[in-house]
């Protein structure tokens, strides 16, 4: 059970394949609900602590803003950096349409 | 031909000292990685042919009377999440299959800088998520010691590079233990520094609140050494901790006289027999070395997999966004982007890589987020503040680094949750950003070599190095 009360489903497994664009066939669905479901069923261990007034922790050491000058500075190379994608056109990478066409 | 000195400080001086040359002990290397590397797998790449030509610029710099690093002529593997320019870097995944970044990691030049030699790129579980390296896209790397055992993981493959002598030092990455497990497995020295220590500009990123770049090495005084060169400020980190490196050699033979060393009586159970009775003959060790033990309690230490395997895959899921077939590596075509991105991350990604990354994303989103990813951060607190008080008593705790020797191959691969556990004495460390070590420590079951786990508070590096030395000086008396 997870600390929700209920075990991810292979609802949940499929939308958050969705969610995090990753096409994975029905049996690979079923497969993985078993594995996360077992996983997570552990999880339940921290519902045992009593966590009101503990406050979240994101990094092991506060962060500040990092500044510099505003001023010119080397950066990549943008020919070589395009040499290494999958397909570019006129110096820009290229992608299939973000909308599907039908021709 | 003098003999090839087997540590990366001896290496360096006999280059120095003009006793041997650098193109000598790049050759005696190579000759080693020719002749095991196919039954061990520790490279993605083997760099022979610019690893000589670097060893050749050293022996010219030399001959000429032009001042060298401090490191000319070693030979070092780094792992392949490590972007080195024009040199395929690839996570062993096929997502990244062939991609050749057009920059230079801050710690692979800081190495170059110091006249280190990269002999290759090691092996290692698909973007540093695994316990075993067999999670690699291009197969397992196998544990030098015994190949039908895994040398550990993520950093299998630069654990076991040192350790049959490919090169004699390496770096790797550590997560959750991903360098000081798979030195533990492997019988070497590894060592994860604090967080913002070492620049992670130009490391694939996994988790990054959890990663650091750490080395391996056969010796104490070398894992201080590498850790001296990759160390200090980085503009291109913005965690990076605005310091110089500190000086680590010189602590490693200090001795323990007098310093206090932490028992855990509250240790999460699962250890084996022979890990437990090596740990308490390391206690007695660094007792009989003049240490104080006392004994310490961190009562949130057994929910640390719980939260640590909800961080890291909620920063994973995050951070391999960026791998959609657009910039570089693998694209699958498709009508458009959106059927595109789905297609090309079902393709290039790993089945351990899709959990983790389907975990993380489960965990972030809407109705889920405070039940699991905003608890398990809540959780991180209170193990940071366990170690807090702990680290009040003590200036340094003592654990096993892996409750478990190497395992052999299959043993828990199809068991996400049993993997998970390799990882639950290294993972508190990381939730807290603190360094720790892992030294050789005697055997345990089957022969294979037992880590001891040296952890210490925030830049605690200096003590941490101090107990290692005296551990790697009693190693020689346990079996």
């Amino acid at each position: 059970m997870s600390p929700s009360g209920t075990p991810i489903s292979a609802a949940d497994v499929a939308k958050v394949a969705r969610l995090a664009r990753l096409d994975i066939d029905e049996a690979s669905v079923v497969h993985f609900t078993e594995q996360l479901a077992k996983v997570m069923g552990h999880f339940s261990d921290i519902d045992a602590l009593d966590l009101s007034g503990v406050g979240p922790m994101t990094q092991p050491f506060p962060l500040v803003n990092v500044l510099r000058e505003d001023v010119e500075q080397p950066c990549l190379d943008t020919d070589e950096v395009l040499d290494a994608a999958p397909s570019s056109d006129q110096r820009r990478f290229r992608v299939p349409p973000i909308i599907g066409l039908d021709d | 031909m003098a003999t090839i000195p087997t540590t990366a400080s001896g290496i360096a001086a006999a280059i120095a000292s003009k006793q041997i040359t650098a193109r000598e002990v790049i050759d005696s290397y190579l000759a080693q990685i020719t002749a095991r590397e196919s039954d061990i797998h520790a490279f993605n790449l083997v760099t022979a042919d610019a690893a000589r030509a670097h060893a050749d610029a050293i022996d010219a710099d030399i001959a000429a009377g032009r001042p060298i690093g401090p490191l000319a002529g070693v030979p070092i593997a780094i792992k392949d999440n490590l972007c080195t320019h024009g040199v395929e870097t690839t996570c062993s995944s096929k997502i990244l299959e062939g991609w050749k970044p057009p920059y230079d990691a801050t710690v692979v030049s800081r190495l170059r800088d110091a006249g280190a030699i990269m002999v290759g790129k090691t092996n290692l579980d698909e973007f540093a998520m695994g316990s075993s390296t067999e999670n690699s896209a291009f197969g397992p790397t196998r544990n030098p010691l015994d190949t039908s055992r895994v040398p550990g993981g993520s950093s299998g493959g630069s654990a076991a590079a040192v350790a049959a002598g490919f090169a004699p030092v390496s770096l790797g990455s550590d997560t959750g233990g991903s360098i000081r497990q798979p030195a533990a497995l492997c019988g070497v020295v590894g060592v994860k520094p604090t967080y913002g220590l070492v620049s992670r500009y130009g490391l694939c990123a996994y988790a990054s609140s959890l990663d650091q770049v750490g080395p391996f090495a056969t010796t104490v005084a070398d894992a201080a050494l590498i850790t001296e060169a990759i160390a200090g400020h980085d503009a291109m980190d913005s965690t990076s901790i605005p310091q110089p490196a500190p000086a680590l050699v010189a602590s490693v033979s200090q001795g323990v006289a007098g310093m206090r060393i932490g028992r855990v009586t509250d240790l999460p159970a699962g250890a084996e027999p022979e890990v437990i009775a090596r740990l308490n003959e390391a206690f007695a060790a660094l007792e009989a070395a003049g240490a104080t033990i006392v004994d310490v309690t961190l009562p949130s230490l057994s929910y640390a997999l719980t939260a640590y395997y909800l961080i890291a895959p909620a920063e994973a899921s995050s951070n391999l966004a960026r791998y959609d077939g657009v910039r570089y590596g693998l694209r699958v075509n498709a009508v458009d982007t959106n059927s595109m991105y789905g297609a090309t991350r079902a393709a290039g990604f790993g089945d351990e890589v899709k959990r983790r990354i389907m975990l993380g994303t489960y965990a972030l989103s809407a109705g889920y987020y405070d039940a699991y990813y905003g608890k398990a951060l809540k959780v991180r607190r209170l193990i940071a503040e366990d170690f807090e008080r702990a680290y009040a008593q003590v200036d340094v705790i003592l654990t096993p680094t892996s409750p478990v020797v190497a395992f052999p191959f299959g043993d828990k691969v199809d068991d996400p949750m049993a993997m998970y556990l390799c990882d639950i004495y290294t993972i508190p460390t990381n939730l807290a950003g603190h360094p720790a070590m892992s030294v050789p420590f005697g055997t345990g079951a089957h022969g294979m070599p037992v880590g001891i786990q040296v952890l210490a508070p925030a830049l605690g590096e200096a003590p941490m190095f101090r107990v290692g030395g005296a551990l790697e000086n009693a190693a020689g008396g346990v079996k």
